[in-house]
């Protein structure tokens, strides 16, 4: 049963660790992270996104601050609080000699879901993610974008409220990358609350609504993605040209030439489309197609962790 | 949340890992106790006579089958154990509302399972050798489930504590073969000298041993009771100890 009262998946308060050796992976971070919201945590390589997860999951001790997960504080109701967490870390972690099947049973019955229950969950998760075909397989004989689905399914086998991935799509090519991420999103419109971290910021931009990142330990944005991205004063376009003889200027506008038929113009938000357009439609050039470009938050990222290192 | 399927869940996991490696883990203790049969009971036996007023070859038995015991159940665990630690698949377990103690007793009885199961077959293959009489069913039965229970508790703690596979065969080696060779398998400690006879009981194996053949024969060095009494303590005191280190995450946790 969750608190009735609470409207917070996970509630981190002034949270720090420091590891034996003396290296302060987080230096009292506060966050917020509201029942059903798809939640990006971002940042870079040994910020402290994986030691933040450690901590909520138990498997890292922290040194100071409070963490609750729906209500229930890990100090004082830790077997509460983990009910509601189904973890998907970012390293294999499953018996590479085991049967799927097993290890996804075995796995549900630490949660206190009895073996009927289990197989047939399993057998719904194997199918959703289209491991079912290799239900008798040892986790070793997996590719690695299965590994990673298994590890999913692993992770949903006690239903829980919240769901913690971390870098789920790392070494996932593109296809099974755009299926987990459709996966994500039904679970997410189920009421599942998901926490994400990963360093394709596309992934942030296209999957979350609020977001967080963190860098050195300490929380340095934390705030909606569109708020975040509304921080952009400039947005890049991609157009595709018809071919053109001679050369493109245009006036007022800082543009690329990628190659003889794509143009890449930057506008700032006080600036229109059709100063483009007119420009282009003077020098005979017709523009076929148009598009953003993605990425955007990977600007806004670097120049947000910029920032903060130049201090 | 039902601490039963938990802990039922671990058990399985446990006794279907070393039944998937059945050649592993339940064949060379077949074969090594075949050759003890053959060397020590057959070809050396005959020619040693009697001892505490029974032949040779079913002196040696009880403390044949203790041994093997002993050791699968110790190896059970340590490296079940510690392949989850090393394999991380331990995490499982740790991110999962699970009591601590649900871990420790999932292991320890996946141990046991290993230790009684290899000790029945132990004691089928010495039926081909010799013929097993019994004393009193209830002592043999819980010498080897309080026994199994000390050395898987054992086989825990080396886990906790290892960095490398390398670690979980040096107590092994070192230790607990010596100990086990030195707990009055092959002879009545009452041969000794009188101050290895003093020496000999701070083994606790020794303890082990003669509470087992008691149970078959109805002979022991030392006091059954007394037995029980040093089994009981190294339980309570391994069970303590891993209760502590697993609820600080020693070797688990960062």
């Amino acid at each position: 049963m969750t608190n009735a009262l609470e409207t917070y998946a996970l509630k981190i308060t002034s949270l720090a660790k420091t590891y034996k050796g003396g290296f302060q992976a987080l230096k009292g971070i506060d966050l917020n992270v509201k029942q059903g919201d798809f939640f990006a945590l971002l940042g870079p390589n040994g910020a402290g996104k994986s030691t933040t997860i450690g901590v909520i999951t138990s498997l890292v001790n922290k040194t100071q601050g409070q963490v609750s997960v729906y209500g229930y504080d890990i100090d004082t109701d830790l077997e509460k609080a983990k009910s509601f967490i189904g973890l998907v870390p970012q390293e294999f972690n499953f018996n590479q000699f085991e049967p799927l099947v097993n290890i996804l049973v075995n796995q549900a019955g630490y949660y206190g879901v009895d073996r009927k229950t289990a197989l047939v969950r399993a057998e719904k998760y194997l199918k959703q993610l289209e491991l079912w075909d290799k239900r008798n397989s040892a986790g070793r004989e997996l590719s690695g974008g299965m590994k990673r689905r298994l590890m999913i399914a692993r992770a949903l086998m006690h239903e829980p409220k919240m769901l913690i991935l971390d870098e789920p799509t790392a070494g996932v090519d593109i296809e099974i990358r755009r299926g987990m991420w459709e996966f994500l999103r039904e679970l997410n419109e189920q009421g599942i609350t998901i926490i994400l971290t990963t360093h394709y910021l596309e992934e942030a931009e296209t999957l979350c609504r609020n977001i967080a990142i963190i860098n050195d330990g300490k929380i340095v944005e934390n705030t909606s993605m569109k708020g975040l991205l509304s921080k952009l004063d400039i947005e890049t376009f991609i157009l595709d040209l018809s071919p053109y003889p001679n050369k493109i200027t245009l006036n007022d506008i800082s543009y690329r030439i990628i190659d003889d038929h794509t143009l890449e113009v930057d506008l700032q938000k006080s600036q229109n489309l059709n100063l483009v357009f007119s420009q282009l439609s003077a020098q005979n050039v017709e523009v076929l197609s148009m598009r953003n470009k993605s990425n955007r938050l990977e600007a806004l990222f670097v120049n947000l962790i910029s920032k903060k290192e130049a201090k | 949340m039902n601490n039963s399927i938990a802990l039922k869940s671990i058990l399985n996991k446990e006794i279907q890992r070393f039944m998937r490696i059945w050649v592993q883990t339940l064949v060379p203790p077949a074969i090594t106790i075949s050759l003890y049969f053959v060397i020590f009971g057959s070809l050396i036996g005959s020619r040693i006579g009697e001892m505490g007023g029974f032949d040779y070859m079913s002196f040696i038995v009880p403390g044949l089958i203790m041994m093997s015991v002993i050791t699968n159940s110790y190896s059970n665990v340590a490296s079940s154990f510690f392949s989850a630690k090393w394999q991380r698949n331990v995490e499982e377990m740790l991110v999962a509302p699970v009591p601590n103690w649900v871990i420790v007793a999932g292991y320890v009885g996946g141990g046991m399972a290993r230790g009684i199961l290899v000790g029945l077959i132990v004691t089928l293959v010495s039926l081909l050798f010799v013929d097993i009489q019994i004393h009193n069913i209830w002592v043999i039965i819980a010498t080897v489930s309080l026994t199994s229970a000390t050395f898987a508790l054992g086989g825990l703690i080396n886990a906790i504590f290892a960095g490398s596979f390398d670690d979980i065969s040096i107590i092994p080696t070192f230790i607990l073969t010596p100990l086990t060779y030195l707990g009055g398998v092959f002879y009545s400690i009452s041969l000794l000298p009188e101050f290895w006879q003093g020496v000999s009981q701070i083994n606790p194996i020794v303890y082990m041993v003669n509470a087992f053949r008691y149970g078959f024969l109805g002979i022991s060095d030392v006091s059954i009771t007394t037995a029980f009494a040093v089994i009981g303590f190294f339980i309570i005191t391994l069970f303590i100890i891993a209760m502590t280190l697993i609820s600080k995450g020693i070797g688990l946790r960062s």
